[in-house]
């Protein structure tokens, strides 16, 4: 058992990535780490906010970090990439006392700082670490290959988010593998899928999310796993909008990461939210598991 | 290819404007053009990255506010990680458009009424309401729901919530935004 940590769903979780945020706490229940909710958190602002101002965007933020300072809490895991870089980023620039100042005046609530921020990701390797995650996998997810792409800024810029490697990350290919699967060498795992642009600029996604698609598939992957919500929608729901612009025939499950170890660690079914993903993964992944058995049977 | 004369309007002050607001020192740029050569939109830029970085030392604000290249930016972090100099190119392009809102300018509309109508969601309910989101933007911009086709993929799933997720603080979160509008005209 770990100490307590605050949770920071975001607020696609309670929405276009409901099944991030039920599998992310089903996984920690199962490995024992302690997920405490923050009572009345609010929106961090997202991308819209720090295009407008960076005082405006940092308060956003730091209304939360004082929510789970007054908790007594020192970290808070979110699942979402990018309200993670809003609040390691509010974190980061309140160091400076002149900023620190700006942004306390549109608080109700000063924010002294000291709450780390951390990725669920960040959480579960380093909180419960691999040795522990591989000690409760129960079905292994042997024979299935999994592409992982991080999304471009879980892990950058590197002196912000300090955690793994900026390039090449490695911490969800080592918990997948941890969980049997089999994960191929992904060379687009920090590539852009496209982010927001989706509604202003569909064709800038089609292009960018085309692109990952392809590579996952010509490196043999049966499905992408990936950590963010943005990345997510962009892959799964519109693939079939990649599909019409490109000319193009993908039909790659893309669930979260999340996902894929709560069928390793027998998480009940209703708790993953496959059903909520557009293609759903479990036909492929149902293929590959049963694939692998017949193997070892035959074996 | 459009020409610029770099003596010609040159303007100092928007270059240290441009210092001040980003922390960063844009004259350590010498060209290299790892920005652009990693940056994922520059196929749909009118400017790339580096270039820019260069308009920016010449002190070319107009040519640099106008641009569509900042408002395309997704902040994806990479033209930071990969610079030789450990410029933040991407906190640049933030403050950039900062400026460019100030201004007025808005190259590509679409994109800033995207962003306004998901920070007047906040604004008003303390997290972002994602269908009302895309309702406020559709209207705003007068558009055809080009994502028409993603209805019937996403409401049975029952994820898109037909009304707000209220916050019991929702008036602080809307005191932060008053602050920072009475703040920036003062
Ligand atoms: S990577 Fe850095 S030095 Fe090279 S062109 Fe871009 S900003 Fe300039
Ligand atoms: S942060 Fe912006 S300018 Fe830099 S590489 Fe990414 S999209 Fe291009």
């Amino acid at each position: 058992m770990s100490e307590a940590i605050a949770y920071y769903p975001g607020c696609s979780g309670l929405g276009t990535s409901k099944e991030y945020d039920a599998s992310t706490r089903a996984v920690c229940r199962t490995l024992g780490l302690d997920l405490v909710d923050i009572p009345d958190w609010s929106c961090c602002g997202s991308t819209p906010a720090h295009t407008k101002d960076h005082v405006l965007s940092a308060a956003l933020s730091a209304r939360n970090l004082q929510l789970v300072s007054g908790m007594g809490i020192a970290s808070a895991a979110t699942p979402c990439p990018s309200c993670l870089t809003n609040l390691r980023t509010a974190n980061h620039r309140m160091e400076a006392p002149a900023m620190a100042e700006k942004v306390n005046k549109l608080l109700d609530a000063p924010y002294a700082g000291g709450v780390e921020a951390i990725s669920v990701l960040q959480a579960l390797v380093e909180k419960v670490g691999l040795d522990e995650i591989k000690a409760a996998v129960r079905t292994p997810l042997t024979g299935l290959k999994v592409a992982c792409y991080y999304g471009c800024i879980m892990n950058r810029p590197p002196e912000l988010m300090a955690f793994d490697d900026c390039e090449n990350p490695m911490a969800m290919d080592n918990v997948l593998s941890a969980m049997g699967a089999t994960v191929v060498p992904f060379p687009l795992k920090v590539e852009c899928c496209g982010a927001s642009y989706g509604i202003p600029r569909q064709d800038i996604v089609a292009r960018l999310t085309g692109k990952l698609l392809d590579v996952a598939k010509s490196v043999g992957a049966d499905m992408v796993a990936v950590a963010c919500p943005l990345c997510q929608m962009n892959l799964d729901l519109r693939q079939g909008q990649v599909n019409r612009a490109l000319g193009t025939n993908f039909r790659i499950p893309v669930p979260y990461f999340t996902q894929l170890m709560g069928v390793a660690l027998n998480v009940a079914d209703e708790e993953l939210g496959f059903g909520q993903l557009c293609i759903d993964p479990r036909p492929v992944l149902n293929k590959a598991l049963s694939g692998a058995d017949a193997q070892a049977k035959g074996a | 290819m459009q020409t610029i004369n770099l003596t010609r309007d040159y303007d100092g002050d928007f270059v240290h404007r441009v210092e001040e607001e980003s922390g960063q020192n844009v004259s350590l740029c010498y060209q290299c053009g790892n920005c652009t050569a990693g940056c994922p939109y520059t196929f749909a830029y009118d400017i790339p990255v580096s270039q820019i970085m260069r308009l920016v030392q010449a002190g070319q604000k107009k040519t640099v506010l106008s641009s569509k290249s900042i408002w395309l930016c997704a902040t994806c972090e990479s033209c930071t990680t990969r610079c030789p100099n450990q410029i933040d190119v991407a906190c640049v392009m933030d403050v950039l458009r900062h400026m460019a809102r100030r201004e007025g300018l808005a190259a590509v509309p679409q994109v800033k009424t995207f962003w306004d109508s998901f920070l007047d969601s906040v604004k008003a309910h303390g997290r972002v309401f994602e269908l009302g989101l895309t309702v406020n933007y559709v209207m705003r911009t007068g558009r055809f729901w080009t994502d028409l086709d993603l209805g019937p993929k996403i409401f049975p799933k029952g994820k898109l919530s037909l009304k707000p997720h209220e916050i019991a603080g929702k008036e602080h979160v809307a005191r932060i935004f008053e602050r920072f509008e009475r703040e920036s005209n003062s």
